[in-house]
């Protein structure tokens, strides 16, 4: 029950938020604060309390009520490991994008917050709903507050960005109704009872052409979702006109429901369709993660900078999803944690240059190191983070997923690789543009206020965390992952041997860890 | 006929005397309330009698009408929102000067024409029922007779419905010239005896499309949907839109279902052509409008075409459906055009995309309300519309009905486009000079507003909680239908 009450929380925090600006103008910020926070608390109580209590089973609470049981829809929320660190990542960044709002939204801002707290409130649901035809409703609840905050509260062409991205998600989510449609029936038909209950429908056998068409139409939303490269053409706009918070949310959040969707729904409904299908979605996430570094490389706008950087790196997590194995998908968890605090501290950073300078053209920066330093050490941080610095989250991100990509690709792995190069091209370049130079226009530039630190302060510290000891993060996603490749694990017997997994959990302490991984990696070769 | 007869015709009846009480009252003393609390009273009570037939089971009047579930669940929804429809009305009329009250003594006479429509079984009850609803509307539509446009509207309707009555009579005339039976059961059978359909039965049956077809504002006969609905009063282009549509689809489903019609490929084949080029001709040029009444003309075409998969699929999951998806538009369309009439001033409807600039913070609960509506018609979760979208998606699956289920995908999308539109235009910044002034007096006020509040809790409710909804239909449908769904 508790996972109804969050999303509850939330739903009714916005309400109420919506209300309370009638009693007085900062009631809503304060509301929406508490409900996150209480939301994020509640989370973490689950992981203090179930988390750490290893069962049998990858799955750590579960609720199930029927809804419409007419179709065979039930009210059904499980929480893994997986939900529970995303779930985690999205009341944190929630947290942060209230904050980050408190003084840049000024008007009807009792209707933004309720926005904010919907998208929450979605994007939870996103994760927790083990039912295909819930999974959708929540996959739609969380786009049109994501509209209304790109619409209302964005920058000058915020009207063509929302409706580019509303358009995007709301057309290829309806092409995975059709294959959820598709997928209901077919099991229907083969066993008698209807239902879109996501652990019955694990029991579907589909014919090969069957399984094809459908896992395409679950492929059409989270790849738009996600984005990968031809489908990628609503985000840089959306991102850039986004407010602050929409910004975070849609990098930090959004992005990760596509990834989500296919860890959990895409790799264990189709096991064979995605092996036929993999060598494409690695070369599409290769060609993303070149093509998305490039143009991040040659924007001013700083906020579409951090856009493209965002496809470059979600490039990194098709790659690893379609690698089928531990160690790759290890890294693609990481990296949806990890690329959703760096990117979203980065837009916090824009957000914070854009409030004092109404400025996002990089050209019109510079020199602000020695006017602002506090900021500047901040920005450095993102910005190594970005690039994939050892010590940093990214870096233990970005390397098991090549290291799981290798051996299920070896070349397109190599040229994933330069994308790391890139990565540090475009990330060093901000700071060049933005903190070192020359100031032409000697502009005063106001360090971070105490608030702003307070957002920003703890970003650095969970981006140190997860790169010096990311072994929490891992033990609680492995079970998950674990289940989500169950059906390959006998179809792919050369990928996951038992020698790597062995090594891959060590009882010894962290600094042997990597090194070992490291020799196990070369022995293969 | 006897008084078990009587009692089954209990709904007409109660509508038919409604109409003359309103008649007498209005020789002898003209006044709005009266007239409409007179109105309103005779639709209470006709439903009313309707819920004591729950208990009748199937009853046949021979040779015109059958009273069965899909009957009594047709004319239930046909009589709410005819209901729904007068109190919007009252709230417009009253601000205007024009002579209202016979208005509602039309209104009364087009909503018994609807429910005839839906409980006839026979080509005589079907053109009575049609000719009642359409003689009233010619009237109706052009009732704000000053207006220009409402004249306009009001023949352009009169001379193409006549139009296409003439063709619906002349295709039930070579209907019967082949199978010998205006009863649709008897003609089924003569069908099935004949071993197909016969070139001058299929040739009645295209000439009955047209007619059927122009009533449903389908394409090609879509022609005056604009037209009308921009030139009519915002209450009635709701009732056009919802009740006389209704009543007409709630006819071609019982008639079809008889038939067997979809044994026929060619039949199939037409129904097909018409549900493609409804979707796409309604969604394409309702992306060109830039007047919401005409934008939602286009739209309810489209909406048309939507519910023509489900009726396509042609079993008992299609029917209910239909029914599932005509009472979320119902609500979604009545809300729609009540929020339209509430805003209209003395002069004009309120129907240009300018009036709508910054609703969501002069009147932030009419724009909320107007909001949803929209996102129902574009089937958004949350809303009733959704469900209603999503049944007929799983209609049209599982019959495998591919391309139009995938026409159906890219028309929303396209469709949620100008949905849109109407939503970004309410949450601009208003200009300084549109802010409203106080029009209506707070107890009309009061009044449409607790209206449409109804209306859009009932369509959260349906569309969080659906299954209420689909038990009733099930049950009303299932458990004395004499239709034989196959």
């Amino acid at each position: 029950m508790i996972l109804l009450w969050l999303i509850v929380l939330l739903l009714a925090g916005g309400l109420l938020a919506w209300i309370a600006q009638r009693w007085h103008p900062s009631a809503p910020r304060w509301i929406a604060l508490f409900t996150v926070l209480s939301s994020l608390l509640l989370t973490m109580l689950l992981w203090v309390n179930d988390g750490a209590s290893p069962t049998d089973t990858a799955w750590l609470i579960r609720l199930e009520q029927p809804w419409i049981p007419q179709w065979g829809v039930g009210f059904s929320l499980a929480l893994d490991g997986l939900s529970l660190l995303l779930l985690l990542l999205t009341f944190f960044l929630g947290l942060l994008a209230v904050l980050i709002s408190w003084r840049e939204i000024q008007h009807k801002v009792g209707f933004f917050h309720f926005n904010l707290l919907w998208v929450l409130a979605g994007i939870s649901g996103v994760f927790l709903a083990m039912d295909l035809f819930l999974f959708y409703f929540f996959w739609e609840v969380m786009l049109i507050p994501m509209y209304f905050l790109i619409g209302i509260w964005g920058h000058e062409k915020k009207r063509y960005a929302a409706y580019k991205f509303f358009l995007f998600t709301q057309a290829s989510g309806l092409l995975m109704l059709l294959a959820i449609l598709g997928l209901y029936f077919i099991h229907g038909n083969q066993t008698g009872t209807y239902t879109f209950n996501y652990f019955e429908l694990l029991n579907t056998t589909l014919a090969p052409v069957a399984a094809r068409w459908l896992m395409f139409g679950f492929l059409a939303a989270f790849l738009v979702k996600l984005p990968v490269v031809p489908f990628h053409s609503w985000l840089p706009d959306a991102h850039s006109q986004a407010p602050t918070a929409g910004s975070v949310i849609l990098a930090g959040l959004l992005l990760k429901t596509g990834a989500y969707g296919l860890l959990r729904f895409v790799l264990p409904l189709f096991p064979t369709a995605t092996v036929e299908f993999a060598p494409w979605a690695m070369l599409l996430g290769v060609i993303g993660i070149l093509y998305g570094a490039i143009l991040a490389y040659s924007q001013t706008d700083l906020k579409r900078l951090v856009a493209y950087t965002s496809v470059s790196h979600m490039g990194f997590v098709i790659l690893g999803v379609f690698a089928f194995n531990e160690w790759a998908l290890q890294g693609v968890v990481m990296q949806m944690i990890a690329h959703g605090l760096s990117t979203g501290a980065l837009f916090i950073l824009a957000g914070f240059l854009y409030e004092r300078l109404h400025t996002r053209d990089m050209n019109k920066m510079g020199g602000f190191w020695t006017t602002a330093p506090k900021m500047g050490v901040m920005a450095l941080v993102f910005v190594m983070a970005s690039l994939g610095l050892p010590g940093l989250g990214n870096f233990i991100a970005e390397f098991l997923t090549l290291v799981g990509a290798w051996q299920a690709n070896n070349w397109l792995t190599v040229f994933a690789t330069i994308g790391l190069v890139l990565a540090t091209a475009y990330s060093l370049r901000i700071m060049q543009k933005v903190f070192l130079e020359r100031n032409l226009k000697q502009q005063v530039l106001p360090d971070l206020t105490f608030r702003e630190m307070l957002i920003a302060a703890p970003m650095v510290v969970l981006m140190l965390w997860l790169g010096l000891y990311p072994q929490p993060v891992l033990d609680l996603a492995q079970p998950a992952i674990k289940q989500q490749l169950q059906a390959y694990t006998p179809a792919v017997p050369a990928v996951t041997s038992p020698a790597p997994q062995t090594a891959f959990y060590p009882p010894a302490t962290d600094s042997t860890y990597f090194q070992k991984m490291k020799g196990e990696t070369y022995e293969f070769k | 006929m006897n008084s078990n007869d009587f009692l089954h015709l209990m709904p007409l009846l109660i509508l038919t005397f409604g109409a003359i009480i309103n008649m007498l009252v209005i020789s002898v003393w003209r006044n709005h309330k009266i007239i409409y609390v007179i109105t309103a009273l005779s639709m209470l009570a006709a439903f009313g009698s309707l819920l004591e037939q729950r208990t009748l089971g199937p009853h046949h009047i021979d040779p015109l009408f059958i009273i069965d579930g899909f009957a009594v669940f047709y004319m239930g929804i046909i009589l709410l929102t005819a209901l729904l429809i007068s109190m919007l009305s009252y709230a417009y009329f009253e601000q205007r000067e024009e002579q209202k009250e016979e208005y509602y003594l039309l209104l009364i006479l087009s909503t018994l024409g609807a429910c005839v429509l839906v409980l006839s079984k026979h080509f005589a009850s079907l053109f009575l029922g049609l000719e009642i609803l359409s003689v009233a509307l010619y009237a109706l539509i052009a009732y704000l007779r000053k207006r220009e446009r409402s004249d306009e509207g009001g023949i352009k309707y009169l001379i193409l419905a006549a139009f296409s009555s003439a063709f619906l009579l002349f295709g039930m005339a070579l209907v019967y010239a082949s199978a010998g039976t205006m009863e649709f059961a008897a003609i089924a059978t003569a069908i099935a005896s004949a071993g197909g359909l016969s070139l001058l039965m299929l040739t009645g049956f295209g000439m009955m499309i047209v007619g059927v077809g122009f009533k449903l504002g389908v394409v090609p006969f879509h022609m005056w949907t604009p037209d009308v609905y921009e030139g009519a009063p915002a209450p009635v282009t709701a009732f056009i839109a919802t009740v006389s549509k209704g009543g007409m689809l709630g006819l071609l489903i019982r008639f079809f279902m008889e038939v067997d019609g979809f044994r026929y490929p060619a039949l199939v084949l037409i129904f097909t052509i018409i549900a493609v080029a409804s979707m796409f001709v309604g969604n394409l040029l309702a992306l060109m409008q830039r007047n919401v009444k005409r934008i939602l003309a286009y739209s309810s075409i489209a909406h048309m075409g939507y519910l023509l998969v489900a009726f396509l699929a042609g079993n008992e999951m299609g029917v209910q459906a239909i029914t599932f998806y005509l009472v979320a538009y119902f609500i979604t369309t009545v809300g729609a055009f009540g929020i339209v009439a509430m805003l209209s001033d003395k002069v004009r409807d309120a129907e240009l995309l300018s009036d709508y600039k910054g609703l969501l913070w002069r009147r932030p609960w009419t724009a909320t309300i107007f909001t949803a509506m929209l996102l129902s018609l574009a089937g958004i979760p949350l809303t009733g519309g959704f469900v209603g979208k999503f049944y007929i998606l799983a209609a049209g699956v599982n019959t495998g009905l591919w391309l139009l289920v995938v026409t159906l995908i890219i028309n929303s999308v396209i469709g949620l486009y100008y949905y849109i539109k109407i939503i970004a235009v309410m949450f601009q910044q208003p200009d300084a000079a549109t802010e409203a002034t106080a029009r209506l007096r707070p107890a009309i006020y009061v009044a449409s507003m607790g209206t449409l509040t109804i209306l859009a809790l009932l369509l959260v409710g349906i569309g969080i909680y659906p299954t209420a909804l689909l038990n009733l239909i099930a049950t009303v449908l299932d458990s004395y239908s004499t239709v034989a769904f196959r």
